[in-house]
C-alpha cells in the first residue's frame, strides 16, 4: 500500500505514527476520566488557560472597542434622553426601595420573634460577557472575571430581571458559565404565589424552560412567577427564574405539561451579576417554613 | 553559487516553517469562538480542523498527531469541552489524514472535498460519542451541521493556505 511505504520511508518521524497515535489516544482517555468523573484537571486547565486568555481577549477587543465607538459617537439629544429615562427609572427604583428597606427591618424583627436565623445579604459583583463563543452544543457564555477576583464553581449568575446561569468552569481571568436555558440544566423553583416547589429545565431555547414534574393537580396557573426556591444549595432562594406561560394537564398522564419563559432575555445580555451567597443554610430552612410541598 | 544559495534557502525555510502555520493556527482557534451570526451559527465549520488537515496532508512530517494533541488541549479548555475531547477527535483525524496523505495530495479538488466531508464527519462522530459517555446531549443538528459548513468551506481554506505555503516555499 502506497500510504504504509511514505510511513516506513521516513525514519525520521521517531516512534511508529500509530504507537504515537494509541499513546495520545489513551492519555486523551485518562485526561477525560480525570476531568470528568474528579474534577481533578482544574490546575492543568487553568495552565492551559493562560494561552486561551489572550485569544479571547483579542476576539473581544474590536466587539468592545465597537461599542466604545458607538457609546462615545452618540449625539447629545439620544444620551439626553437615556439619563432623563434612568433618572425616572432611578426615583421609582428608589421608591420602591425605601419600602423594601422597612419591609427587611420588619422581616428580621418577625424571624426574630420567631427565632429563625435572619436573611443575610447576598454579595454581588458586575461581571460583562465577552463577546466569543464556548461550546457550540451548549447555551454557555464567557464572562470577564475569573479565579483571580473570587469567582467558583457553581456560582449562581442573576442579571437585572433574574436568574441566567451559573458558573461551570473558572479561568484565572475569565470564566464559563451556563445559561438555565440549556439542556442539561435543572433549578430547583418554587411558585411564589403559594410556595409549590419543582424543578426548571432548560430546553435548548432562549425563551422557554420546561416543568416536567408537576402533577395534574398542581396549583399553578399562567402567569405564576417562578423564583428560586434555594433548594440543593447552589442557587440563594429568592430570585427571580421565569414566568409560566401555559399549563397542559393532559388526564391520561401522571404529570401535566407546563413551560415558562425566563425573566430575564438570555440572548441579549452583556452584563451579569455574580452572587456570593451567604444564605445557603438560611434558605434552606426558609424553604421548609414555606409549607406546600408537592410530593 | 548555487550551493551556498541553496543552503541560505535552506536555513530560511527552517525559520519561517513552523511561524505561518502557528499563525494560521491561531487564527482558526480564533475563528472557532468569534460569535457568528445567527444563520451562519449552526453551520459554523471546525475551523481548527480544516487547518490541522490542511497542514497534516501537506507537511506530515513536521504537523502530526502531537501537534494536533496540543492544539486539541487548548480547544477542550477554550470551549469548556471535557478535556482531551478535542485532543482525542483531532489526533485520530490527523492520523487519518497522514496516512491517507500521498494519496489526498494527488486528488482533484473535487474528491479531495469529498475525502474531507468524511474526516470531519469521523471528528464529529468522536465528539459525539464522546459527549454520549459523558451524558452530555445535544440535539444531533448540532453535530452534523459543522460537517455540511466545513465541507462548504474547505476548498476556500485550501486555497488560502496553499497560496501562504507557495509564498512561504515551504517544502513538503
Amino acid at each position: 500500500m502506497v500510504t504504509f511505504q511514505t510511513h516506513k520511508s521516513n525514519p525520521a518521524r521517531g516512534p511508529a505514527l500509530g504507537i504515537r497515535v494509541l499513546v495520545l489516544m489513551s492519555l486523551s482517555i485518562v485526561l477525560m476520566v480525570l476531568d470528568h468523573r474528579q474534577n481533578y484537571m482544574d490546575t492543568v486547565q487553568r495552565t492551559i488557560g493562560v494561552v486561551v486568555y489572550p485569544i479571547q481577549v483579542v476576539v473581544d477587543a474590536p466587539f468592545r472597542f465597537w461599542h466604545w465607538v458607538r457609546d462615545s459617537t452618540a449625539n447629545r439629544g439620544d444620551l439626553q434622553l437615556e439619563v432623563n429615562l434612568l433618572k425616572t427609572e432611578r426615583l421609582l427604583t428608589n421608591g420602591r426601595l425605601q419600602r423594601l428597606t422597612a419591609l427587611e427591618a420588619e422581616n428580621a424583627r418577625l424571624r426574630a420573634l420567631l427565632e429563625a436565623r435572619p436573611h443575610e445579604r447576598d454579595e454581588i459583583r458586575v461581571a460583562k460577557i465577552m463577546a466569543v463563543d464556548a461550546n457550540p452544543y451548549r447555551h454557555s457564555l464567557v464572562i470577564d472575571i475569573g479565579k483571580r477576583d473570587g469567582v467558583y464553581d457553581g456560582q449562581s449568575i442573576i442579571d437585572a430581571d433574574g436568574v441566567v446561569g451559573q458558573v461551570i468552569k473558572t479561568g484565572l481571568a475569565t470564566s464559563q458559565a451556563i445559561l438555565i436555558s440549556d439542556p442539561s440544566h435543572a433549578l430547583p423553583v418554587e411558585v411564589s404565589r403559594n410556595g409549590l416547589r419543582t424543578i426548571a429545565i432548560g430546553t435548548g431555547e432562549f425563551d422557554r424552560l420546561d416543568l416536567p414534574f408537576l402533577p395534574n393537580n398542581a396549583d399553578i396557573a399562567p402567569g405564576d412567577l417562578l423564583v428560586t426556591s434555594g433548594l440543593g444549595g447552589a442557587f440563594p432562594a429568592g430570585y427571580p427564574v421565569a414566568v409560566v406561560t401555559t399549563v397542559n394537564r393532559i388526564p391520561q398522564q401522571p404529570f401535566a405539561d407546563v413551560t415558562a419563559v425566563p425573566s430575564s432575555a438570555l440572548d441579549q445580555v452583556r452584563e451579569v451579576m455574580l452572587i456570593w451567597s451567604a444564605t445557603n443554610a438560611t434558605a434552606v430552612d426558609a424553604d421548609s417554613e414555606t409549607g406546600a410541598a408537592d410530593d | 553559487m548555487p550551493i551556498v544559495k541553496r543552503a541560505q534557502r535552506m536555513i530560511r525555510n527552517s525559520e519561517s516553517r513552523r511561524l505561518p502555520v502557528i499563525v494560521s493556527i491561531v487564527l482558526a482557534l480564533m475563528l472557532t469562538i468569534v460569535p457568528h451570526p445567527d444563520w451562519a451559527s449552526l453551520f459554523r465549520p471546525d475551523w481548527v480542523a480544516l487547518t490541522l488537515i490542511y497542514w497534516a496532508m501537506m507537511l506530515p512530517r513536521r504537523w502530526s498527531v502531537g501537534s494536533a494533541w496540543m492544539v486539541g488541549l487548548v480547544l477542550d479548555v477554550a470551549q469548556g469541552a471535557i478535556l482531551g475531547q478535542h485532543a482525542l477527535a483531532l489526533c485520530f483525524i490527523v492520523f487519518v489524514t497522514v496516512r491517507f496523505h500521498l494519496l489526498m495530495r494527488v486528488f482533484p479538488m473535487s474528491q479531495l472535498t469529498a475525502t474531507v466531508f468524511a474526516i470531519l464527519a469521523l471528528y464529529q462522530f468522536v465528539l459525539f460519542w464522546i459527549n454520549g459517555v459523558a451524558h452530555l446531549s445535544a440535539s444531533p443538528i448540532h453535530y452534523w451541521a459543522p460537517v455540511i459548513g466545513g465541507t462548504i468551506i474547505w476548498p476556500a481554506v485550501s486555497m488560502l493556505l496553499s497560496g501562504v505555503r507557495m509564498q512561504m516555499q515551504m517544502v513538503r
